[in-house]
């Protein structure tokens, strides 16, 4: 059982529970370009999370998370590093996030932090929780760009 | 040995896995071996489809899924094996119901629930209510998760035709006072429905005495098969409802213009049932049935007793649910502040701990006790007292390492 617990002292590492509890982005934002509220409905995870964007990047993301410590460091990670991203970054982002919990790549050097969910990639019940404030972020982003004609003109967008 | 260690060697899990402490048999009890057994020897000695075959395979899967059928009208005492109506689980003989029964019940007559209901004995009934215009009334709790029986005579009103609750909860474990539902149901000639899903890991149960109408269990919650459930019903009130599946097995006759109705409980499993599974409830019901509850009571109760006593010697925890631990069958839900509990649940795993932690598919009894998520640790006949200490040990040593 010494395994397993040193295993799960690396799944909680203290970068985990600082960013859980630092909760950066932690709130709301007066003018939105999008809200999402998404959640795990089997586990309880939940995030409402607002972003702002001009010509298509993020200038101000704001969340109310509830969820386990996973949920809570992924959700204040993108409060503290997703501005000046744009909808092909988080796509990227959350890509490599995917990468590093299904075939235990490395994070990108962009994105050292990502690193700390490593651990995260040998407990497949919990990648919903580490993975839900990126989806969130991306629907936020999408729908932004849908309805926002100041994003129009964006060169993220392809059609 | 242990009563516990010679209960714990008949279930093949359990004897692979010695280091596993499983405290979630409210979620799944493990499979006792006579099941396992009986479902090998049924699958390898008298697989053929049930009804109508005349061969003596045939005739062998037809007797022995029969058998199961008697096996579980004795579990529950009911009056005969033709109102046992096997189906793929609890929320499947509560969908029956709510969709066969259901179909009788007019617009604007009332079905009871409670608060306390596990989602599969709330949607079934929401969805009555969006079908068909049924106004749907719920018994709330009190602050312990026990149901507010001072509210009875006036929820269960003269339009009430069924009222339908757990009879012990799925996070808090209370049991509820069927007796009480059952005598205020009467008053008003409404039927009762008992969502017996926690109890029947607990022992037989005896609906004729309970007073009750209709009763709802799953195989794999009293040491069987998944895959496989009951729904027991009296014989007048199975007669006179409509089928819920159309298929094979359910008609008198069918004609191009229309088909007839088979008599219950055939006309309640259209299809080709779960027979290896029925074998094997039927199997793990008769150990069930052999047992000395008495004592496995008195160790149950101690051991739910203890857990609780541990408990409430750690700070931050606080305990949901009734108390004495009588009013509860061992089932022990707890929130621990600023944890969540998968964070917990999975410091737990890595010390051999099996528990959950979540909304345990009860969401309104959580917004009830004013809570999101919690962890609920469920015992059994094969825990003892070293699952409970482990436990406690877990608990603190997760709040170490999450805080």
């Amino acid at each position: 059982m010494n395994g397993a617990m040193s295993g799960i002292d690396a799944l909680y590492q203290e970068a985990i529970k600082d960013y859980a509890r630092a909760d950066h982005g932690h709130g709301r934002l007066d003018a939105a370009s999008a809200a999402v509220r998404l959640d795990n409905p089997l586990c309880g995870d939940r995030i409402s999370l607002q972003v702002s964007l001009a010509a298509g990047r993020i200038v101000a993301i704001a969340h109310e998370t509830k969820g386990c410590l996973l949920c809570r460091a992924a959700a204040s990670l993108l409060g503290k590093r997703g501005p000046g991203l744009d909808a092909t970054g988080v796509t990227a982002t959350t890509a490599a996030l995917e990468a590093i919990l299904e075939q235990r790549s490395p994070p990108p050097t962009d994105w050292p932090e990502l690193g700390m969910f490593a651990p995260a990639g040998g407990h497949p019940s919990r990648h919903k929780c580490v993975l839900l404030p990126f989806r969130a972020l991306a629907q936020a982003i999408q729908q932004a760009d849908a309805v926002s004609p100041a994003n129009q003109g964006a060169d993220h967008r392809e059609h | 040995m242990s009563e516990a260690s010679a209960l714990r060697a008949k279930f093949p899990l359990l004897v692979a896995n010695p280091g596993l402490h499983y405290l979630d048999s409210a979620a799944t009890a493990q499979l006792h071996r006579s099941a396992l057994d009986a479902v090998v020897a049924h699958e390898t000695g008298a697989r053929a489809n049930v009804l109508r075959g005349s061969y003596r395979l045939a005739e062998a899967a037809d007797r022995a899924y029969e058998a199961a059928r008697q096996s579980a009208a004795r579990f529950l005492n009911a009056a005969s094996a033709d109102e046992i109506v096997f189906t793929g689980g609890t929320t499947a003989a509560l969908n029956l119901v709510a969709q066969s029964f259901g179909s009788l019940i007019e617009p604007g007559d009332r079905v009871v629930i409670s608060q306390a209901e596990h989602h599969s004995n709330f949607v079934p009934w929401q969805m009555l209510r969006e079908r068909c215009g049924v106004e749907l009334a719920l018994i709330p709790v009190l602050p312990d998760g026990t149901l507010d029986l001072a509210c009875l005579a006036q929820v269960i009103d003269g339009r009430t035709r069924l009222v339908a609750v757990t009879q012990c909860s799925n996070v808090t474990g209370a049991r509820t006072d069927v007796a009480a539902i059952a005598a205020a149901a009467r008053k008003v000639g409404a039927k009762v429905l008992l969502d017996g899903a926690q109890a029947v890991q607990h022992g037989p149960q005896d609906v004729q005495a309970m007073g009750v109408d209709f009763y709802a269990f799953s195989g794999h919650k009293c040491f069987g098969p998944g895959g496989i459930g009951v729904l027991w019903a009296r014989a007048e009130l199975l007669a006179a409802m409509p089928p819920f599946h159309g298929g094979g097995g359910m008609i008198g006759a069918v004609t191009a213009e229309g088909y007839t109705w088979a008599e219950p409980p055939r006309r309640f499993e259209a299809g080709t049932p779960p027979i290896a599974q029925a074998v094997g409830l039927g199997a793990a019901l008769d150990w069930m049935m052999d047992l000395d509850w008495v004592p496995i009571h008195a160790r149950e109760g101690a051991m739910c007793e203890a857990l609780i006593d541990g408990l409430r010697r750690i700070p931050e925890v606080r305990l949901l649910g009734p108390e004495p631990s009588s009013a509860r069958a061992p089932i022990v839900s707890f929130d621990i502040a600023g944890l969540h509990p998968h964070d917990i649940c999975q410091v737990l795993d890595a010390q051999g701990l099996a528990l959950r932690g979540g909304h345990h598919c009860a969401q309104p009894l959580l917004a009830a006790l004013g809570v999101e998520a919690c962890t609920r640790a469920s015992l059994a006949l094969y825990n003892d007292e070293a699952d409970v200490a482990a436990l406690l040990a877990g608990i603190v040593r997760a709040i170490g390492v999450l805080r």
